[in-house]
């Protein structure tokens, strides 16, 4: 499933003194089975514009195609829109509200009309996604759970609409680096294994450069740069003038080629560091 | 006698915690045998993944939790005596993860005027606290804001406002940065080293950033209701394998050091910092 946005403008509170201009002909592709870090500071434009994908916000002005239909136009289905593009906001956990996990993540498929055995394949399918044991967990109260548990919860509700686009507006805020990590690890499998277009919206530079094809940064309402994480992380003048910032790693392998050592400038992680440290000193030594 | 003399902001001793159930029912221990010294002026990172305690404990150091067994003392006052509640309370205050929860008017500087006001001090000395206050978190432009209208940052300065315009000489912050974003957790951990630094401040910082704990003079790291580990970055962080373990992070360019002297690469094994780093592979 594709999509496609295209000069996009959307402006707050239009003709009152508080008037805002959010969005400013923001135009982008995003293509089917990508993995898209979307990054930006806060007021960027970030969460306004995925409001927009699955047709919570309308456009002041542009089009967006989703699979070359128009859906800003008069008398689009947006139920069956939402269904395709699945949105999870930022501390989803805080939209649980059933007695049991189960009839949580049945809710979507329940108000699909359903029947009884599509649903629970879709409550089992979507709970095994995020890595929760249907037996043991699908009588529980969904309060009783860990913070990150909760959370896969809360996606697992989404996952159960069977959307083919999977958005997340910081899905790892407020988790520690173990809750994060599996969180990450879950998604990086719907993913690869689930073939999901996924568009991850993140603060942490380091998550990005670990797990997406391509990232899109926001500053002041504009899609400012897009490539390869190895291409825009390259721009790191232009990403701490905006607030953002490159993971730290790469932030020392481009001051130690700067100092003179001749080693590529565009490491993600640690262990692609860690090489290249190691055949330059190798190389010095012979 | 020349010298710096040490005194003790915050104490434990054999500290143990268990919440009650609903049933009334004691549960298993959140905090077990913690003992540790925070001394005036220090600032002090504690990590751990969820669960561990930090909160728990954090939340003793102003007497919002009293210990089911050992002692709490802040500034040589036991917290479980009732008597020194209030004293305990201006003494260290406390900014916590959610900007939005603490925040109780509708006018930056009213807020910040909250806690004085029902101190009771007069209305002068309040005036000045609240400029005073505002002017250490850079936020005297804001005053007469709206909260609401504030990024997240700026509503975190604003609540540390809050809890400094109660003098406190300790502030405990439990995850303030949160759910802000880089920029915000940026003006945040500049304004805590900078009251650190500049007001001598005792600061304990819980904190899931290795970055945020790395300038800190000690660190403890919780694990199951226990400081499991401790000392000061530089000891703490080449523990690798250990905080691994523990479910936490390690500054990366600490994980590259760890990682090329296990190659053999004669580096120290406390490196923190990129310009660190930089010095000792380029000398």
């Amino acid at each position: 499933m594709s999509i496609k946005v295209d000069n996009i403008s959307y402006v707050y509170m239009q003709g009152t003194p508080f008037e805002y201009k959010a969005l400013d002909d923001v135009s982008l592709e995003i293509n089917n089975g990508e993995f898209i870090g979307l990054i930006g500071h806060t007021g960027s434009g970030k969460s306004t514009l995925v409001q927009h994908l699955n047709g919570l916000l309308k456009p002041t002005s542009g089009k967006i195609y989703i699979d070359d239909m128009d859906i800003t136009q008069k008398g689009v289905n947006l139920k069956a829109i939402r269904q395709k593009v699945g949105l999870v906001f930022q501390y989803p956990e805080h939209q649980l509200f059933e007695e049991t996990i189960y009839k949580d993540v049945a809710f979507g498929p329940t108000n699909l009309e359903l029947s009884k055995e599509d649903i629970d394949k879709r409550v089992r399918m979507a709970l095994s996604m995020v890595g929760i044991d249907y037996g043991e967990s699908k009588d529980k109260s969904p309060f009783d759970l860990s913070g990150g548990q909760r959370r896969r919860v809360a996606i697992a509700g989404v996952l159960a609409m069977e959307p083919e686009v999977l958005i997340l507006d910081e899905p790892t805020a407020g988790l520690d680096p173990n809750g994060r990590d599996s969180i990450l690890q879950e998604i990086k499998l719907l993913h690869e294994k689930y073939g999901k277009t996924v568009i991850l919206v993140s603060h942490s530079m380091e998550d990005i450069a670990k797990l997406v094809d391509r990232i899109i940064v926001m500053n002041k309402g504009k899609c400012v740069l897009s490539g390869s994480p190895r291409e825009v992380f390259k721009q790191s003048d232009m990403l701490n003038e905006i607030g953002l910032g490159i993971p730290q790693i790469t932030a020392l392998v481009k001051q130690l080629r700067s100092k003179g050592m001749d080693i590529r400038d565009d490491c993600l992680t640690v262990q692609e560091a860690k090489e290249e440290i190691l055949k330059y000193l190798r190389s010095r030594k012979s | 006698m020349e010298g710096v003399f040490m005194e003790n902001m915050i104490n434990t001793q054999n500290l143990i915690f268990r919440y009650k159930s609903e049933e009334g029912k004691d549960e298993k221990e959140a905090l077990s045998d913690v003992n540790i010294e925070i001394q005036k002026g220090e600032f002090v990172a504690i990590i751990g993944h969820n669960g561990s305690g930090k909160s728990t404990l954090a939340k003793h150091f102003n007497s919002l939790l009293t210990p089911t067994s050992g002692k709490v003392f802040v500034k040589g006052m036991d917290t479980s005596d009732e008597k020194n509640l209030w004293n305990i309370r201006q003494t260290a205050g406390m900014v916590f993860q959610n900007p939005d929860n603490q925040i109780v008017a509708t006018i930056v500087e009213e807020d910040v005027a909250f806690g004085p006001e029902n101190l009771g001090v007069e209305p002068k000395e309040i005036r000045r606290r609240v400029d005073a206050a505002l002017e250490a978190v850079s936020m005297t432009q804001y005053m007469k804001h709206g909260p609401h209208l504030l990024s997240g940052g700026q509503k975190q300065r604003v609540a540390i406002a809050g809890v400094l315009a109660m003098k406190p000489e300790c502030i405990i912050l439990d995850e303030p940065t949160a759910m802000l974003d880089p920029s915000g957790r940026k003006e945040v951990i500049d304004t805590i080293k900078r009251l650190n630094k500049e007001e001598n401040i005792t600061i304990i910082l819980i904190t899931h950033y290795m970055e945020e704990a790395v300038d800190a003079d000690k660190i403890f790291v919780m694990e199951d209701g226990k400081v499991v580990l401790s000392g000061t970055p530089r000891e703490v962080f080449p523990r690798v394998e250990e905080l691994k373990r523990l479910g936490l992070d390690v500054p990366q360019v600490t994980e590259l050091a760890y990682e090329l002297r296990k190659e053999g690469v004669d580096i120290p094994e406390d490196i923190l910092t990129i310009e660190e780093m930089v010095v000792q592979l380029c000398q």
